[in-house]
């Protein structure tokens, strides 16, 4: 396909927009930085903007377990970074109804882990007058599901058992699901928000693996008049233990990941135990040549949380030629880490049910661009 | 002002709830209050007060028979297996606001009591009367759990009933069952008067002295809100102006102090930028975020204007 593929988002942000509030530091560019695939369509949607014509951001989450990791908050950072860099809205979705399915839990049950997440969700710091956050099991209906129904419309029972996998054993809620996922893509979809605004582009900062879900949008808005999504996909953030791809956090495996409710105690242990370190294994070896910092995780995390470029650079530099140890890094890494998750939990002790329900109303955002 | 017993036993004269009343002296356990309500009148419950590790709180009403294994209901609750204790006596003070020995279904009518969690036996259901306190223990009252469940639908509540005495399993394919129940917020009950100017102190009531408690309830400070009254200070950050600035204040002159020593003006305050940029927005996010929601929630409270 042809396109950028794979180039670093902030140079081609930077490209296009001569000043970006912040910066995301965990974009490729730097060794063993996220992993973003940037689409085509990405770029017709910021060279838009270029010209004065919006977008708005839309993302998700499957609230499964309430316990949140750092790996589960790193892509809403990213959508953060994404909706301050270019003051636009974003919609959340929270797939109550999916994990309803999947995960068999029971109605109550989904609803409420949807609210327990939207809690560590709000904590990341989204601006209640830019972001709407829904839950499906509320929100489906109305303009939503005409939309979903549209979409419904376009693809066949064999189709839909080919991009998603399905087969005669699976229930038919699970059959029906993947529209509910497509349809947030579509201004039409949010008549509270956008009205009249039919022409209004999405951008969808996802994770890679649902990315069958947005090919099936995008093959199907043409059809209904609509402008295809464009998608940022990023691969799983690291587990402590694993490096590579192939190692993600998992929310099953509590020392593979950092979570947010854990204590200054638990964070040092889990880092000191289980990161996997590039160092190598003797001293004198290391000083001679070095860590090895592709499959280092300690620098891995460091380069996604720590704000200081230069000492970011330092690290490396030091870690890499030998001159720094593996301990000094943990150690870094664990003062980093259990301040992020310090804030987090003392933003996220400020998110009242009042809060929560004023990011969930179905109300205008009259200030969603500004 | 939490609710007297009188005003219960009215309250529920009014929803047209049938019920017994036996007035007897204070009792303190199960045991006392069976000799002067035989079980002829209705079946004796016994009420716990717990809490769990995050300050949520829960009433646990049981038959008396009901073996309340507290292991199993902290797994069941999705706390673990030693996340459940009975709650401390301020809690019963400060949330039920009712006294030792009073536990019981109807303390959640208090406002104070609006994130306490009621879980009831299921076997109530199969008996014809069930005997509570009436948030006195020096009263009874025998009611029909039809009865209970129309007074808990009148304050807003759903009857939660539930088999006590199951076990079942909880793993990694088996949600906890009663992680449902587990109230959404935590409260943070002082133990002592607290420090900030803005809160009065409290006054303590109940202690454990033998002596049988005079069955009154303890008058609230802030209107029977305990949330508030109690508010821990850093979250003070994000709704009141002064505390705001003040945080800002700290954060900046505490780098100030660290990284002053003999750098240049302008380098100095390049590293502010860079320092403190990203906390500060965070924060003012989070103001903004709660001073929306407070006008929002003021919003669905408001009346709609005089024509």
């Amino acid at each position: 396909m042809h396109g950028v593929r794979g180039g670093p988002i902030v140079s081609l942000l930077r490209r296009r927009k001569k000043t970006i509030v912040g910066r995301w530091n965990g974009v490729s560019g730097r060794n063993g930085g996220w992993m973003v695939v940037v689409l085509q369509v990405v770029v017709e949607v910021l060279d838009a903007y270029e010209r004065g014509d919006k977008f708005y951001l839309y993302t998700g989450r499957g609230p499964s377990s309430e316990a949140l990791h750092l790996g589960h908050l790193i892509p809403f950072m990213f959508t953060k970074y994404l909706q301050e860099a270019f003051k636009v809205p974003l919609v959340i979705q929270l797939t109550d109804d999916e994990k309803c399915m999947w995960k068999n839990l029971s109605v109550e049950e989904s609803q409420r882990l949807a609210r327990e997440n939207a809690k560590d969700i709000i904590a990341c710091g989204f601006d209640v007058t830019k972001t709407f956050i829904f839950s499906d099991f509320d929100y489906v209906g109305g303009a939503f599901y005409k939309n979903m129904v549209k979409v419904a419309k376009c693809v066949t029972l064999n189709k839909a058992m080919g991009i998603f996998g399905f087969s005669g054993e699976d229930h038919i809620g699970k059959l029906s699901f993947p529209p509910v996922q497509a349809v947030p893509s579509f201004p039409s979809s949010f008549p509270h928000l956008f009205p009249g605004n039919d022409k209004l582009r999405c951008l969808i900062p996802c994770a890679i693996d649902q990315d069958p879900y947005f090919r099936m949008t995008r093959d199907v808005a043409p059809r209904l008049g609509y402008s295809k999504p464009a998608l940022i996909e990023s691969s799983f953030f690291p587990a402590l233990q694993a490096s590579g791809e192939n190692g993600k956090m998992s929310a099953s495996d509590p020392n593979s990941a950092i979570y947010v409710t854990d204590t200054a105690k638990e964070i040092k242990n889990k880092i000191n135990r289980y990161a996997f370190s590039g160092g190598q294994d003797s001293i004198e070896k290391h000083r001679e040549i070095g860590a090895n910092l592709e499959v280092d995780i300690p620098v891995k995390y460091l380069s996604f949380f720590l704000d200081d470029d230069t000492e970011l650079e330092h690290i490396k530099k030091e870690y890499g030629e030998g001159r720094m140890l593996t301990g000094e890094v943990k150690k870094r890494l664990t003062e980093v880490l259990t301040e992020k998750v310090e804030r987090h939990r003392m933003a996220r002790a400020a998110v009242t049910d009042e809060m929560v329900d004023a990011f969930m109303a179905v109300r205008p955002l009259p200030s969603m661009f500004e | 002002m939490g609710f007297s017993k009188d005003h219960l036993l009215a309250r529920l004269q009014e929803l047209q709830i049938d019920y017994s009343k036996y007035e007897h002296p204070p009792v303190l356990t199960v045991e006392e209050q069976a000799k002067y309500v035989s079980s002829s009148e209705g079946a004796l419950s016994k009420n716990l007060f717990l809490k769990d590790k995050k300050n949520r709180y829960y009433i646990v009403s049981a038959m008396t028979d009901t073996k309340v294994d507290m292991k199993v209901l902290s797994q069941r609750l999705g706390l673990g297996k030693g996340g459940i204790r009975m709650a401390p006596e301020e809690a019963l003070s400060e949330l039920l606001q009712v006294s030792l020995g009073c536990v019981t279904p109807f303390a959640v009518v208090n406002e104070s009591a609006r994130d306490v969690s009621l879980l009831l036996d299921q076997k109530f259901k199969n008996q014809a009367l069930c005997i509570f306190h009436p948030l006195s223990n020096d009263v009874s009252v025998s009611l029909n759990t039809l009865g209970l469940d129309k007074f808990l639908q009148s304050i807003g509540r759903d009857s939660v009933y539930i088999d006590l005495e199951a076990n079942p399993v909880v793993g990694r394919d088996q949600p906890p069952d009663l992680a449902v129940y587990v109230p959404s917020n935590s409260v943070v009950v002082p133990e002592f008067p607290t420090k900030t100017a803005s809160i009065q102190t409290a006054s303590k009531n109940v202690s454990a002295e033998k002596t049988k408690p005079v069955a009154s309830a303890k008058p609230s400070k802030l209107a029977g809100n305990v949330k508030s009254a109690v508010e821990d200070s850093a979250l003070l950050v994000f709704k009141n102006p002064e505390k705001f600035v003040e945080e800002i204040l700290d954060k900046t002159t505490a780098l100030l102090l660290s990284e002053g020593k003999g750098e240049n003006v302008e380098a100095l305050a390049e590293t502010f930028r860079k320092r403190l940029t990203s906390e500060f927005t965070h924060l003012a996010v989070m103001y903004k975020n709660t001073a929306y929601s407070q006008g929002f929630y003021a919003g669905t409270q408001s009346q709609p204007k005089r024509p």
